[in-house]
């Protein structure tokens, strides 16, 4: 993947007029290749450090220096990599190709600087530059754009001489949508009125009402939990248990609304110093709590109230700046433009607070649209009133030191709050959450809305445009369409972060109507569907495999928010040294409840999702990886809950009287897929059910239940195309 | 189109030939090895030339293992204790931890010559030092990272970030398995959760998905879910599946989606493995004597049962199986990561069961095919760390020279390579830096590590990028 960001990375990069060369970006990739490794750092070859310009233009004694800035006929780097003799550097691997020297004769004719700034004091990295809104390209196939969206794409596409894919079909696309749009299949009735809908608008209206679905805000929800790295327990050896579930209610309610995203980011960040702030606002801040907590005696407080605030940070870089800033906790950034100084002064806005906690009222979140958050019932049998993890500025103002070595005993320099100065300033003063907040809303702040623009357009696609969506620095991928993203990131600005809005852009364009199968051009040409001339096939994640298995089956509890649920598992995956707690399977409908309810212990996730790649919640994660192993197999064939959507399955296929064998395979292959099976697939089905009667005559049940497994086993049962 | 057209007639063999979906060659010969992945073979495939060894065991020691307190003793920082380092060793050196002038720490253990060889191994492995004739020791070891995650990343894949194929996968995709029965990559993990560098450190990055590790668990049931429901026969389960692989293939057919082959694949193997695993992962049919050797408990969770795991699935044909056992990171920041105690406890959990394995597989025959790794990530610095003024007693990562040790499989054996400046600071002799060490590791399988290549997003790639020398002193 990195390869072809080097390959393609000169092409795409933001307007930087022609001439213009930028050590980071074009030379630096070149000495890091071929000459770093043994020319840099303390122990460098020869004494001689390519990464350190005093070095290379020091005098060398006899020879020349190594290089003298202004003159391309002087200077021992250009000699050695020009000679064809033994002395030849690198010694070892290919020579400089022609290109690569012709860049270093010109950066050292321009004086050989390190600097990264264009001629206007514009960083050269397309992440830290102002967003430019293009005009949208004029296309040759003036018929295929739905939408502006749809001409950026098909721009690339026609200059890489190949063909959108044709739009998939309807049952297809009724699928896409609602798990693209809910983590959920269509049920059978909705599916069957889109396809009855011969309405000009039918698709739009079918957008909008899986936009206004109870299930949009649950699937957007769960995104936002991996981000906040929400869980149930406290992390580290002991992993208590905590009550931080009606601060995932509040994001739900939030999605539900379609709350603004940069009045999202305030509350989550900052909503108790909000004016007037309500209750809700002080549970939003639940999103900065769901940091772990060292419960071990003997534990130094302060540690664990910094290693927090670390936690914080990188996880507000990681979510809204689509930066990685960890490793400037230890020493200045090695890659990306960051210092020590800049991560301190960056974590002073984290730093000014105290933990606290808030009762959740009755009734107090989307009146009517939730559960009341009565927390479970005390031991004595009353009900009670659940608390949750909230954020309190401290009445006493904190000194933010910089720490050696990200150190906490080790305090240097005093810090006042401040960004990174290649980052536009805050407009207003301010050291806390508020100012922070403010900051990462402010339009003139170029990364939060690409970052966020690229995420939903991840979640819409399967597909984002800069594929290391937590990282947007040097070492990231570049974007494959970096006018589309910015494009995509001014408008969703100008629309007023209206998510649901920015979603339905997306996914009634062209391009996401596209079907997945590719011709064979395309796939020659575009193997990783970098143009995308065609839709995106993945497997569904974690929680959205169990969801679908149960929501295909009808036996999906409808009930929203409250505290986890406790969902059948196998023994003996919560036993832990120093931790008695047990789980205790939960009855009746919250056994099948959707997947983000589920109690989430860090030290022993629910193995189901594990196996399907879930993170373990003790650090902010923004890209899942997708196994496909044999281990999964068997939890789709044997883990109880999916056994009982097997029953269940069977059931919806036998329960209505009068249905021929095949109409009732028909009815169960809809609902996991929502298309009607091929005949040869119609043909298999109705074969297994011949074989398992013939081989059990008396278990006309047993022979639904192995249909209904077969169909709940699918490849296309567990993925988005 | 004439093209599904076209497809459809022949067979799945053809079509892949003539619609090939940008699969390697290699990989695409494993996918239809047994033409549909029936249970009827493994997917064995001709390395480049002759193997010394067949399979792998990794014990990667997570965290990093202080070579100065176990394999690479210098008295002169032992004289030297508690001085200053000369600054001609950490001349504007940036390490992890560490602030200002640190000062040397003389190991606190003591060392002695073991075996006919006179290995120097410390008083914290008596086990191992009691299979020293067995071992190449190598002192010599480098890498290029100093940070637990990249430095895993890089010595599972050659590459400090994640998205690279790792080494196990590698071969999985290079040689393949000779047992249909089981998956040909296998990790087992102890010693609390997963190594840093998480999932990738087993990915298959660019690789088919199907050469992936996979993970087992530790202690009584190494896979979960692998009992079919009661009512369900053997028969039933049989039919379903084929039912499901027709319905998957022509999904396959019609989408040319390469991951719907490796799910194919996937169940069939985990058909498999209901009836392999079972019999694979039962302790209790170990002699009590083996599980005394090994210090292993039948239904525990530990590096020991792991061992014992591993020698089972070697002799079952896995091709790689790679444990991790965590806590190595010995920092001396406090009681729990103290070098005098908490390295004392990470020897004593894992020592017995690593020298026991060697001489396990040694006695069945195995250890002449198979090859024996251990080592962790980077070693440790020769210096005390004392962060923040710490009174316990540890060392920082420490990237320039590291021990490792082999045993088995076409490496020399009762020999001490390599060899490092008079404080452990640099190598002075024989460097192995990691692409080496990749690079004869392939070698030792049969495979030439500069032919076997993946072609992804147009460029050919290697497991040892643009590196990598064949580490000849290591080879018998």
């Amino acid at each position: 993947m990195r390869v072809l960001a080097a390959t393609i990375g000169l092409l795409i990069t933001a307007p930087l007029r022609a001439g213009d060369l930028v050590y980071d970006r074009d030379v630096r990739p070149i000495l890091a290749v071929h000459c770093l490794r043994c020319h840099s750092g303390p122990d460098a070859k020869s004494d001689l450090r390519l990464d350190d310009r005093s070095s290379l233009v020091a005098p060398r004694g006899e020879s020349a220096a190594a290089v003298v800035p202004g003159s391309t006929a002087h200077g021992l780097l250009l000699e050695r990599v020009r000679s064809t003799g033994d002395d030849r550097m690198p010694p070892k691997g290919p020579p400089l190709d022609t290109a690569q020297v012709a860049t270093l004769e010109r950066w050292i004719a321009e004086g050989a600087t390190f600097a990264s700034s264009d001629a206007d004091g514009i960083h050269w990295h397309w992440a830290y530059r102002p967003i430019v809104r293009a005009e949208p390209p004029t296309v040759a196939r003036v018929a295929w754009p739905r939408n502006d969206v749809d001409r950026f794409v098909l721009a690339g596409i026609e200059a890489a001489g190949l063909e959108p894919a044709p739009e998939a079909d309807r049952a297809t696309l009724a699928r896409r949508l609602a798990l693209d749009l809910t983590g959920l299949p269509p049920t059978i009735e909705a599916l069957d009125a889109f396809l009855a809908d011969a309405r000009e608008d039918a698709y739009e209206l079918y957008v909008d009402a899986l936009l206004q679905s109870p299930a949009y805000a649950e699937h957007l929800a769960r995104i936002w939990l991996d981000l906040a790295h929400y869980a149930d327990t406290n992390g580290y050896e002991k992993d208590g248990r905590r009550s931080a579930w009606p601060w995932r209610n509040a994001v739900i309610d939030a999605f539900d609304r379609d709350q603004p995203f940069d009045v999202f980011t305030r509350k989550q960040l900052a909503g108790d110093l909000e004016p007037d702030a309500t209750a809700e606002d002080r549970i939003a801040t639940g999103f900065l709590r769901n940091t772990m907590t060292n419960e071990e005696g003997g534990v130094d407080p302060e540690e664990f109230r910094v290693e927090a605030v670390f936690d914080r940070l990188d996880t507000v870089s990681t979510v809204w700046l689509g930066s990685t800033l960890e490793c400037a906790r230890c020493h200045d950034h090695k890659y990306d433009p960051f210092t020590q100084r800049d991560y301190f002064r960056f974590l002073a806005y984290l730093d000014q607070d105290e933990p606290d906690t808030t009762p959740t009222l009755h009734g107090s979140l989307a009146a009517g649209a939730m559960e009341t958050v009565a927390g479970p019932p005390a031991a004595d049998g009353t009900a009670t009133t659940a608390t949750t993890l909230v954020m309190k500025k401290s009445a006493t103002p904190r000194t933010t030191h910089v720490f050696a070595g990200g150190s906490f005993l080790a305090p240097r320099e005093a810090v006042d709050a401040g960004v990174p100065a290649f980052l536009p300033q805050p407009l207003a003063g301010g050291g806390d959450r508020a100012a922070l907040a403010a900051w990462l809303t402010d339009p003139k702040n170029p990364l939060p809305p690409r970052v966020f623009a690229n995420r939903l357009f991840a979640l819409a696609f399967a597909k984002p445009l800069v594929s290391t969506l937590d990282d947007f620095g040097t070492q990231g991928e570049p974007p494959t369409h970096p006018e589309l993203l910015d494009w995509l990131a001014s408008e969703f600005v100008r629309d007023g972060q209206s998510i649901k809005r920015f979603l339905k852009m997306l996914v009634t364009s062209s391009t996401y109507r596209q079907s997945a199968n590719a011709d064979a051009a395309t796939l020659a040409k575009d193997p990783g569907n970098r143009l995308l001339a065609r839709a995106q096939r993945v497997r569904v994640e974690a929680e959205v495999v169990r969801d679908v298995a149960l929501a295909a089956a009808g036996i999906l509890s409808a009930k929203r928010g409250g505290p986890s649920v406790f969902p059948p598992q196998p023994d003996g995956i919560w036993t832990m040294i120093y931790n008695d707690d047990r789980w205790v399977e939960s009855a009746g409908e919250d056994r099948r409840r959707r997947g983000l309810y589920t109690f989430w212990r860090r030290t022993a996730p629910y193995p189901t999702f594990m196996t399907f790649d879930a993170p373990s919640r003790e650090t902010c994660v923004a890209v899942r990886p997708r196994s496909n192993t044999p281990l999964q197999a068997l939890v789709l064939l044997n883990d109880p809950a999916f056994v009982e959507a097997q029953h269940a399955l069977a059931q919806r296929m036998t329960e209505r009287p009068g249905l021929g064998d095949a109409e009732r395979v028909v009815v169960g292959f809809r609902r996991v897929t929502a298309r009607v099976p091929e005949p040869i697939e119609l043909e298999t089905l109705l074969g297994l059910l011949a074989e398992q009667r013939a081989a059990h005559p008396d278990a006309e049940d047993a022979a639904w239940r192995a249909v209904a497994s077969v169909l709940l086993n699918l490849d296309e049962t567990i993925t988005r195309s | 189109m004439q093209d599904d057209l076209d497809c459809r007639r022949t067979t799945r063999r053809e079509w892949f030939r003539e619609c090939g979906v940008g699969l390697g060659s290699i990989a695409l010969g494993s996918l239809l090895a047994d033409d549909g992945l029936a249970a009827s073979g493994a997917s064995a495939r001709p390395p480049h030339f002759r193997a010394r060894a067949k399979s792998v065991i990794h014990l990667f020691m997570n965290g990093g293992p202080s070579q100065h307190d176990l394999f690479d003793p210098k008295p002169m920082l032992v004289e030297r204790d508690r001085q200053p380092i000369p600054e001609s060793f950490t001349n504007g050196e940036r390490f992890a931890f560490i602030q200002g002038t640190p000062k040397l720490l003389g190991s606190p253990f003591a060392f002695a010559r073991h075996g006919e060889s006179g290995a120097e191994i410390s008083e914290l492995l008596p086990h191992t030092a009691s299979i020293a004739d067995e071992l190449a020791i190598v002192r010599s070891v480098k890498t290029d990272q100093f940070n637990h995650a990249p430095a895993e990343l890089f010595m599972n894949t050659g590459f400090a970030r994640i998205g690279r194929p790792s080494l196990g996968s590698w071969l999985s995709y290079g040689i393949g398995s000779t047992n249909a029965d089981l998956p040909a990559f296998v990790v087992l993990l102890s010693g609390g959760g997963q190594p840093s560098g998480g999932y990738s450190c087993w990915g298959s990055g660019f690789l088919p998905t199907e050469h992936q590790g996979v993970v087992f668990r530790s202690g009584r049931d190494p896979v979960l879910f692998l009992s079919d429901p009661p009512d369900v026969t053997r028969a039933s389960r049989r039919r379903v599946l084929d039912a499901l692989r027709t319905l998957n293939e022509r999904r396959l057919e019609v989408t040319r989606e390469p991951e719907i082959a490796t799910r194919i694949a996937a169940y069939e193997m985990a058909y498999r493995m209901q009836t392999s695993t079972p019999e694979l992962a039962d302790l209790s049919s170990e002699p009590r004597s083996v599980l005394d050797e090994y210090g292993a408990t039948p239904g525990s969770a530990s590096f020991a049962n792991n061992c014992v795991l591993a020698r089972r699935m070697i002799e079952r044909g896995v091709r790689f199986v790679q444990l991790y056992h965590r806590g190595w990171d010995s920092h001396g920041t406090g009681p729990h990561d103290d070098l005098l105690t908490s390295l004392r406890e990470r020897c004593a959990e894992t020592d017995r069961a690593c020298a026991a394995l060697v001489r396990d597989l040694k006695r069945r025959g195995l250890l002449d095919d198979t090859l024996v790794i251990w080592g962790g990530e980077f070693g440790r610095t020769p210096m005390n760390e004392e962060r923040d003024g710490s009174h316990f007693l540890g060392r920082d990562h420490h990237p320039h020279a590291f021990t490792m040790w082999f045993a088995g499989g076409g490496v020399r054996r009762g020999v001490t390579i390599g060899a490092t400046d008079e404080l452990g600071y640099f190598v002075t002799q024989d460097p192995v830096h990691v692409h080496d060490l990749h690079a004869t590791l392939l070698h030792l399988l049969g495979l030439e590590h500069t032919k076997l290549t993946f072609r992804s997003q147009g460029r050919d790639f290697r497991l040892t990028d643009v590196h990598g020398e064949v580490f000849r002193p290591l080879l018998a």
